[in-house]
């Protein structure tokens, strides 16, 4: 039970101060939650705090590799014309 | 026109004389301590800002709210341009590099924590980097800019340091209009969207202003014109904020290229053409037209505005630099003093008292924009080509005003195409839309003739010259020549 934060990642640092459980860390390339530390903030806090500030879709999955922000999410952008900026 | 009547400003900053506040008397309505504080700030001044430099420095790295004119890939849009990535320093590297630049460029007179998200998202880091800087270059302003959203939290805070600006940028007062603009907010440890989200972040933008204003800090308003869907808004944001004490208000076009991945950008929402800008900033501003000069600078910008010498001082050269504070802090009052007084001698009525003899003899040529081509100093001094913003002044039978700047690269496409001479050539004379008139030191051939061809008078005549009295000598001889259309059907007897 834990999340991840991917290459999408922009090294903001909005995530780090947040979690309860200490488990993230600023690393290269990109941010790092510890996974024997996070507690997907059950317990703390209704939402995972991290995924309630990054703003970046698809830089944190779950343990499936689910994105938490899926695309277009965030940014309002059609994901047709994200797929189109790609 | 009397535009000299003379101001008294602050006794410690040694401009005594008259004119600080440059063309019209731009500042007489703002109380004296505000103008006391502002002579000296190349933002806020017109004047200042040929002569003053200031600084940013990127600490702040994380933000609470997402605005669509914004990606977070790159700088908060808000502070910088859109597209660009700043170097995040750690407060003490940034304190080390605000001492660098204090001891290289002594008219360094303001620094400014902008990004490259919102400062009020990293308290830490801000409060830090100021702290560290009052210590150490006590006599340089600072200032901070935010998206408001936690302002109510800091203002107290904000109050006790030294810090005498705070810049918010307040896009709308209405959460329907919110809503279009900012798509959520982090707030109590949630995303929030939608109206909702509008809603808590204009109660804490409004509330965050009265908290400043009341306890006597400095506020400046940016606002982001966006065609369609706040621009006719903007009027009302403007008589409310300043019903509220912010001091000045300014109005910056929304900056949306495809390709640098915004939702605006993507939805090809349009930016406002420089006319439709300067109409609203007429509509908004009234007479406080400070801030005409605005270019949007980068979060990391170091020097003059227009200028940005951010290169020279990389973390590896500051780290090796050796500092004598004391040495610093003298040379840098020194050059500071002889800038005052430089700025206090009263150039603008040289303009005025030009103009007045042309007053009698053509009263009725129209007012007109020129455009001028200058790297700074207040003096016609670039060459066209090398141009990358021009100053716009509008003259007429009354006088030479100050508009604002318009830059090439505001209509650039995307940097690959910005190298071509002729399109670079085209950006220029897009950006020139409206003028009648360009002055610059020289200019090549080709561009004289396009130039020519758009309506628009190249000049070199004027090179070297002190920028208002070139503009109001240029506007003399082309009204006597008769190249200036009479004015509707106003007869010669109004004057
Ligand atoms: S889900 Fe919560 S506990 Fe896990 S890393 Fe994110 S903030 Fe920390
Ligand atoms: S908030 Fe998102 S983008 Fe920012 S550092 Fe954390 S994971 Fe990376």
């Amino acid at each position: 039970m834990a999340l991840k934060i991917v290459a999408a990642c922009v090294n903001c640092w909005a995530c780090e101060p947040l979690c309860p459980s200490k488990a993230i860390s600023a690393a290269v390339p990109h941010f790092v939650i510890d996974a024997k530390k996070c507690s997907e903030c059950d317990g703390d806090y209704a939402d995972a705090q991290c995924a309630s500030i990054c703003p970046i879709e698809c830089a944190i999955v779950d343990a499936a590799g689910v994105p938490l922000n899926p695309p277009g999410s965030l940014t309002n952008i059609p994901p047709e014309k994200l797929a189109a900026l790609a | 026109m009397a535009t000299t009547t003379p101001i008294e400003i602050g006794k410690k900053s040694g401009c005594s004389a008259s004119s600080c506040g440059s063309t019209s008397d731009q500042m007489s309505h703002l109380p004296e301590h505000i103008r006391e504080k502002v002579f000296n700030h190349p933002c806020y001044s017109e004047q200042a800002h040929h002569h003053f430099a200031r600084m940013h420095v990127a600490v702040a790295p994380a933000c609470n709210i997402q605005c669509n004119y914004c990606n977070r890939k790159y700088d908060c849009a808000n502070e910088s341009r859109p597209g660009v990535v700043s170097e995040l320093l750690h407060p003490d590297q940034a304190i080390k590099k605000v001492i660098a630049v204090a001891a290289a460029i002594p008219q360094m007179t303001v620094v400014g924590i902008a990004g490259p998200g919102d400062p009020l998202a990293n308290p830490e880091r801000t409060f830090a980097t100021f702290r560290g800087i009052a210590e150490y270059a006590p006599d340089i302003k600072l200032c901070v800019s935010t998206n408001g959203l936690s302002l109510p939290q800091h203002a107290e805070e904000l109050s006790r340091h030294n810090i005498d600006h705070v810049t918010i940028t307040i896009n709308t007062l209405d959460e329907e209009i919110g809503a279009e603009i900012y798509p959520w907010v982090f707030w109590n440890n949630r995303r929030i969207r939608g109206r909702a989200a509008a809603r808590i972040l204009i109660e804490q933008q409004q509330r965050g202003l009265e908290m400043l204003t009341e306890r006597g800090v400095l506020v400046k308003v940016n606002s982001v014109m966006i065609p369609g869907v706040n621009d006719e808004h903007l009027k009302e944001v403007s008589r409310v904020v300043k019903s509220k004490g912010a001091f000045l208000h300014n109005v910056m076009p929304l900056i949306a290229e495809p390709e640098h991945g915004t939702y605006y950008g993507t939805m090809e929402q349009p930016s406002p053409t420089a006319q439709e800008l300067q109409s609203l900033q007429d509509a908004c501003a009234g007479d406080m037209n400070m801030m005409r000069h605005c270019r949007q600078c980068r979060a990391d910008a170091v020097g003059l505005l227009g200028e940005d010498r951010g290169a020279e001082f990389t973390m590896e050269k500051i780290e090796a630099m050796e500092f004598d504070y004391d040495e610093i802090r003298a040379r840098r009052a020194a050059v500071q003093a002889s800038i005052a007084e430089e700025m206090a001698k009263p150039k603008v009525q040289v303009a005025t008292v030009s103009l007045s003899s042309l007053k009698r003899r053509v009263a009725a040529t129209p007012p007109v924009l020129m455009a001028v081509a200058s790297k700074g100093g207040n003096v016609v001094n670039q060459h066209f080509g090398h141009a990358t913003e021009f100053l716009v002044y509008e003259a007429s039978a009354s006088g030479v005003r100050f508009i604002g700047t318009r830059r090439t690269d505001q209509y650039c496409v995307g940097s690959d195409h910005c190298d071509e001479g002729e399109d670079k050539l085209a950006l220029a004379i897009t950006a020139l839309d409206g003028c009648r008139a360009v002055l610059c030191a020289r200019i090549g051939i080709t561009p004289w003739e396009a130039l020519e061809a758009a309506g628009i008078k190249p000049d070199s005549d004027h090179a070297m010259e002190p920028i208002e009295e070139a503009v109001a000598a240029l506007y003399t001889a082309m009204a006597e020549a008769g190249e200036l259309e009479i004015a509707g059907s106003v007869d010669a007897s109004v004057a």
